[in-house]
Order: C-alpha cells, then sequence, then structure tokens
C-alpha cells in the first residue's frame, strides 16, 4: 500500500505525524476505532447511542427562530446543541471516546480545551463512567474562562494550567500530547476536535455525526425536505464535521436512520471561521489576528495531521486570535480542508465585533444566549444570500463567555449590548 | 549498502552524540558551543532547527527553542550557521516535519534536503515524522546521500522495529524511556532491553533521552549501546549561562568540560553485560 493510500487520509491531508512513542498506541487506537465504532463490536455504538440519549439527552431540538426568520425574510432554524447536557456539542465526542477507553480497557484519560467546553464534557464523561482525568488547559484561557475551570474540577477532575507560549489551546495540545508520551501504556487522550493523527479525525467525526443525523431526519419531519443550507462555526471543527457528515456521505457511526449517511450535494455547507480583527497575517510577529485556517491558511503538518494552517513562509506556526477561546487554534481538521479545496464546503468568515453583536441578537430575539463560538454562525446570517430554509448549528450555551462578552462588548462600544453602568454602585 | 559519515562517526570506542538549539540564545554562541563540545570529544554533534511547536521535548529543550526562536533563527540562517561551522565530525538537523515540508518553493522535502546536504548537513532526525509517514523524505535523503535517523521507542513494537530499520541509515536512536527529552539522574530500566532487540541490527545504536552524566553514559554503553545522545545536561549548562548573563566562552568551557566527561564514560573500559 502507497502511503497516499493509507486510511486516515483526505486527499492530501490528514495521516500520521507523532513521535514514534505513541505510534503503537495510535495504531492500537485505530484497530479499537475499527472494530468498535466502525464494526459495532460488543455493541459499541448501542452502548454510545443509549448513553447519549440517557445521559446526554440527544436528539437534540431542532428549533425554528421566529424573530430570526422574519428579520431575514426566510426560515431559520436552530440545531440546538447549546441544550445537550453540558452545555455543547462536545459531549457526543467526550462520552464516545470515554467509553471507548472503557472498551480499549485504558485506565485514566488526558485531555486538552480551549474554551474549556471540551474539558467540561471530557470531566463530565469521566466523572459518569468513573475513569480517572487530567485536563491541560492555557493559562490565558483558564483566566478567560474560570466558569468552565470551576466545572471541570466539580467533576474531580485536574486541571493543569500552561503557562508556555500565549496560553491557549496550541499550548494545551502540545502538553497534552507530552503528558500522553510519558503515560502512553495505560492513557488515552481524548482529542477535542476532528484534528490529531488518524483516527482522530474520523473517529471524531463519527461521534459527532448524530448532530447531521437529527437534522437531516428533524428536516424531513419538520420542513418536507432537506435545508438549503447548514451553517456551522469552525475552529478545529468537530460540531462543523458534525453537522456536515450526514451531507457528505462521510458519517459512519453503525445504526444511522435509513437515509441520513447518503449525499446531499444540493446542501450548502458553509464553515464560519473566526475572522478575528483581520484576515491579514503578520508573519513577521508570528501572529494572525483571526483563526481563519481554512480560508487564509497554508498546507503543513500539526499536531498529527497535514492540514490548513496559520503559518509562516518559513513554517512556523504563528498564534491565532479569536475573542471567542474555543474558535482560537492555528489548524483545522485535515477532512474539512479537503472538502473546502474539493469545493464541497465553503469557508466563509466573520469578525470578533460580528460574532458580539450575533450574540446580543440571539439573547434578545429568541431568548437564546449562544456561545461567542456558535455566535459566529449566527453572525454569518447577516451576510447569507439565499432564500432558506437554514439550519445554523448552535453548537453551545454561552453562559462561560459572559465575562468576557461583558468585558469586550463595553469596550468595543458593540451595538445592542445592554449595560451594567446603572446598577453599579 | 556502504557506511555512511554518521556510522562512521560510531568508532571503537563508543560514540558521544551531542544536541544543542541552533541560535540558543544566539547563532554566534552556537557556533562557540559547537565546537567546544567537538573539542570536548563529540564524534556526532545533533544541531537542533527550532520549530515553535516542540512536543516531543521536555520543559529544558522547548525553553532553548524558544530563546532561539526570539533571537531569530530561520531554515536559512541555520543553513548558514552550518556552512560556518569549524568542526570535523558530522552534523545531523533534528527538526520537525513541518520546516522540511515548507522550505522553498514548492511543498515537501526534497529543497530542504538538497540544501542541508549543500550546507554540509549529514542526516536527519524528525521526531514527528514516523517511518510511516517518512516515504518522502527517505526518497529525498536517498537522493543527496543524507542519513535518515529513526527513533525507537520502548513502545515500539517488533513489526515496527522491522519497517524502521528496513529505512533507518547512519545509526538507530534508541529512545531510553517513555515520555520526552530531558536530563535524568538515573538510567531507566527500559533502555537495558530497548537494545537488546536491537542487538542483531546491523546498524550503529545510540541511546538517548534523559542522560546527563559520564557514570549514565558508562551504563548505557555497558547495556550494549554503541553511542549516548546527550541533549538536556548541555542545555541547561546554556540556560544557565543565559539567567547568570555568563560570557560565551565560559559556557562553552563548562559544555567542553562535560562532553569530555561523557565521553570518558562512554568510552570507559566495562565488562560485558551479562546476557539473560
Amino acid at each position: 500500500m502507497s502511503e497516499s493510500d493509507r486510511p486516515g487520509k483526505f486527499g492530501d491531508y490528514g495521516g500520521q505525524y507523532v513521535p514514534e512513542v505513541l505510534m503503537p498506541a495510535v495504531e492500537e487506537l485505530v484497530d479499537a476505532y475499527e472494530r468498535y465504532v466502525l464494526d459495532n463490536e460488543d455493541g459499541f455504538v448501542d452502548d454510545f447511542r443509549s448513553r447519549i440519549r440517557e445521559f446526554g439527552g440527544r436528539p437534540t431540538p431542532l428549533s425554528h427562530a421566529d424573530n430570526l426568520s422574519e428579520r431575514y425574510g426566510f426560515d431559520v432554524y436552530l440545531k440546538r446543541e447549546d441544550l445537550l447536557h453540558g452545555g455543547a456539542h462536545k459531549l457526543n465526542n467526550a462520552l464516545g471516546q470515554v467509553l471507548l477507553a472503557k472498551y480499549m480497557g485504558k485506565e485514566r484519560i488526558v485531555a486538552e480545551t480551549g474554551a474549556g467546553q471540551h474539558g467540561t464534557a471530557t470531566a463530565m464523561a469521566c466523572a459518569y463512567l468513573d475513569m480517572p482525568c487530567e485536563i491541560y488547559m492555557g493559562r490565558t484561557d483558564v483566566n478567560r474562562q474560570r466558569p468552565n475551570v470551576f466545572r471541570m474540577r466539580l467533576h474531580d477532575a485536574e486541571v493543569n494550567p500552561v503557562d508556555v507560549g500565549s496560553g491557549t489551546l496550541k499550548e494545551a495540545i502540545n502538553e497534552t500530547m507530552r503528558d500522553w508520551a510519558t503515560n502512553v501504556e495505560d492513557t488515552h487522550y481524548v482529542i477535542g476536535s476532528v484534528v490529531g493523527p488518524h483516527p482522530f479525525p474520523a473517529m471524531v467525526r463519527d461521534f459527532q455525526s448524530v448532530i447531521s443525523e437529527e437534522v437531516r431526519e428533524q428536516s424531513r419531519e419538520r420542513l418536507g425536505e432537506l435545508p438549503e443550507a447548514v451553517i456551522a462555526c469552525a475552529g478545529g471543527g468537530s460540531n462543523t464535521m458534525g453537522a456536515f457528515s450526514a451531507f457528505v456521505g462521510s458519517a459512519a457511526l453503525a445504526g444511522a436512520p435509513e437515509g441520513t449517511q447518503d449525499a446531499a450535494p444540493d446542501v450548502d455547507l458553509l464553515a464560519v471561521e473566526a475572522g478575528g480583527s483581520s484576515l491579514g497575517v503578520d508573519a513577521d510577529e508570528g501572529y494572525a489576528p483571526n483563526s481563519a485556517s481554512l480560508s487564509t491558511g497554508t498546507e503543513g503538518v500539526l499536531h498529527g495531521a497535514r492540514t490548513k494552517l496559520l503559518q509562516t513562509g518559513d513554517g512556523q506556526i504563528v498564534e491565532s486570535h479569536s475573542v471567542s477561546a474555543g474558535l482560537d487554534y492555528a489548524g483545522v481538521g485535515p477532512e474539512l480542508a479537503h472538502l473546502v479545496d474539493e469545493g464541497r464546503v465553503e469557508p466563509v468568515n466573520v469578525d470578533d465585533d460580528a460574532a458580539l453583536e450575533a450574540f446580543h441578537r440571539l439573547s434578545r430575539e429568541e431568548g437564546i444566549i449562544p456561545a461567542l463560538e456558535s455566535s459566529h454562525a449566527v453572525a454569518y446570517l447577516e451576510q447569507y444570500d439565499g432564500d432558506g430554509p437554514v439550519v445554523v448549528n448552535l453548537s453551545g450555551r454561552g453562559d462561560k463567555d459572559l465575562d468576557t462578552v461583558v468585558e469586550e462588548s463595553t469596550a468595543r462600544d458593540i451595538d445592542g449590548a445592554p449595560t451594567m453602568e446603572v446598577f453599579e454602585e | 549498502m556502504s557506511r555512511s559519515d554518521l556510522a562512521d562517526a560510531f568508532t571503537d570506542d563508543s560514540a558521544l552524540i551531542s544536541y544543542v538549539a541552533a541560535g540558543d540564545p544566539s547563532a554566534d554562541a552556537t557556533r562557540e558551543y559547537v565546537e567546544a563540545l567537538v573539542e570536548g570529544g563529540s564524534d556526532v554533534i545533533e544541531l537542533g532547527l527550532p520549530f515553535s511547536e516542540p512536543v516531543a521535548e521536555g520543559t529544558t529543550i522547548q525553553n532553548a527553542i524558544k530563546r532561539a526562536l526570539d533571537a531569530g533563527m530561520t531554515p536559512d540562517a541555520y543553513l548558514d550557521l552550518v556552512r560556518s561551522l569549524d568542526v570535523d565530525v558530522p552534523v545531523v538537523c533534528m527538526t520537525y516535519y513541518n520546516l522540511i515540508y515548507q522550505y522553498g518553493t514548492e511543498s515537501g522535502p526534497e529543497e530542504f534536503v538538497e540544501a542541508a546536504a549543500d550546507a554540509g548537513i549529514s542526516g536527519f532526525v524528525v521526531p514527528d515524522l514516523p517511518v510511516d509517514e517518512s516515504g518522502p523524505l527517505y526518497e529525498a535523503c536517498r537522493e543527496h546521500g543524507l542519513d535518515l535517523v529513526f527513533i525507537v521507542a520502548p513502545t515500539t513494537t517488533e513489526e515496527r522495529l522491522d519497517r524502521m530499520l528496513d529505512r533507518t541509515t547512519g545509526f538507530v536512536y534508541v529512545q531510553g524511556r517513555l515520555g520526552t527529552t530531558g536530563a535524568r539522574d538515573e538510567m531507566s530500566d527500559d533502555t537495558p532491553a530497548a537494545l537488546d532487540r536491537l542487538r542483531d541490527a546491523d546498524v550503529p545504536k545510540a541511546v538517548g533521552f534523559g542522560i546527563s552524566s559520564g557514570e549514565q553514559a558508562r551504563e548505557v554503553v555497558a547495556s550494549g549501546a554503541d553511542g549516548v545522545i546527550v541533549g538536556s545536561a548541555y542545555v541547561d549548562l546554556i540556560a544557565e549561562g543565559v539567567e547568570n548573563d555568563d560570557p560565551t566562552d565560559a559556557v562553552a568551557e563548562r559544555l567542553r568540560d562535560l562532553a569530555a566527561e561523557l565521553k570518558a564514560g562512554a568510552t570507559a573500559s566495562v565488562p560485558e553485560p551479562e546476557r539473560k
């Protein structure tokens, strides 16, 4: 088999670029993925589906957004992953992987987290499934996502702040890989997005594919047809691939309802990236004021996979930026990069201010406080030029972001933001 | 297979392979440090080309890489530094795959390998490039007569080991313990077992990860290694020098002394270990 034909490649992207010490664990995981996830050995997928219903609260609703629909003149539906247990889509993957680690006989879980949603979901799944859990989180993110840090600790997870670099997700991933390399024999690394070496991008997509499976079923019931477009925010890309997979025919989780795994080429798939404050990359400074690797990145190798990256011409990874900690990452899942090259997924972006405005708009007009990540997807509706109906994947709820939103909205004088001034002494 | 420069550096009395990060804390200092390490008895220099995401490194080398990047080290400056070295031992480039892949105008390893060969590099160690993904770099190295050194980990399976030995030239880098790079006080129990597995391999075997003293070097060679690889112990001395603002030649002197101690340890006459 030539190297480009090996499993885990999406066109030229993907692969397994990790230190040798981890390769046997990665190969063991490929084997477990193929047996349990793809072939449902020992009823693994049935167990997962049952638990994500019972513990997770699936299916999540597909809600018609009455006021947004009126505002834009077409039907807007929200896929309510914010209503999943824990408040974000992250539980689908975390529960799947911790359960898989159990089936594999692993004794310890490590994970990294950016916004804290993945860390929280992993800690929650570990508490539920009785697994010891250690989470790495950049110091900057610890400071801007304190409620999630406390939630992780409530679930008895150990949280390790990472002080290197800018103290965000990229550094947390590096540190978790180091822990994994030291404790690889009994430890499973629950990667939080569709990134990393094969099988992670495919496996995380499969666990998240329940989102698009349900969107298809619910669209048929509610609309009698598939939507015109599905819109999802993209950082690493796990909620994006979860929302898109059943429309590109790549969902592979066993037991999906009939008709939810065939490609649906007429449905537009829009990946909304964090445009930050600007799309330019200051390579000299090693800094990109955005996290738009699908729109502006170039091909390279990072954290186990070949994909699109924010990097200098020399190949040094640059610091990314987004007002949303969950999107603040210099890379993106290899399958998404491939789907963009193929023209199947369209990468678009909105800036920090637009995301903040959308955060307030949805809170004010629909009674839903969205995660800042999801606010990017909601914000894109302002630019969307179709006739609908569209589904926006509301990947999580925004309680964790309130401190950031108060601070940033005040500093930027965001349109429609409430002020707390009159209540302050 | 004809023996390469790298394989030839493994003399009868066991080789010392010394790592420093290029540009830590400046290119000029690195030049002096490398020369001191060779004077101290290093048979191979492993010169790190700093990458912003060094996932296989522990804190010591991570910090060194950061100092080097902050001081402006780039792949081109690295090649200039290699060209300017006045040493008569082989120099191996240790770096991460993205830098090799990105260099030049076309994606892929060919341009960097060609430039490295022109600059006088003898081979590569690429910790995030397992044998499975190494085809393009392996081909480019063969074309330009460079060695590609693979790392054998304590976790490496027999099947993987066979594939690695098919492609590895120069020497085999035996990772002495789980985890990342970093100086430790004792040799890991994993090391003798790792060497035992490689006893029949027709390529020199060098052990790295955690070696910091002449005594450890002696133990590792006594366990059957043909050489030892030392990095973090030197980088600790460099970091200390940076912290105290010591003159470069004073740091170089300490590096020379440590290399001499390690080389003496590696070549100390030791009884053959008891075979199981």
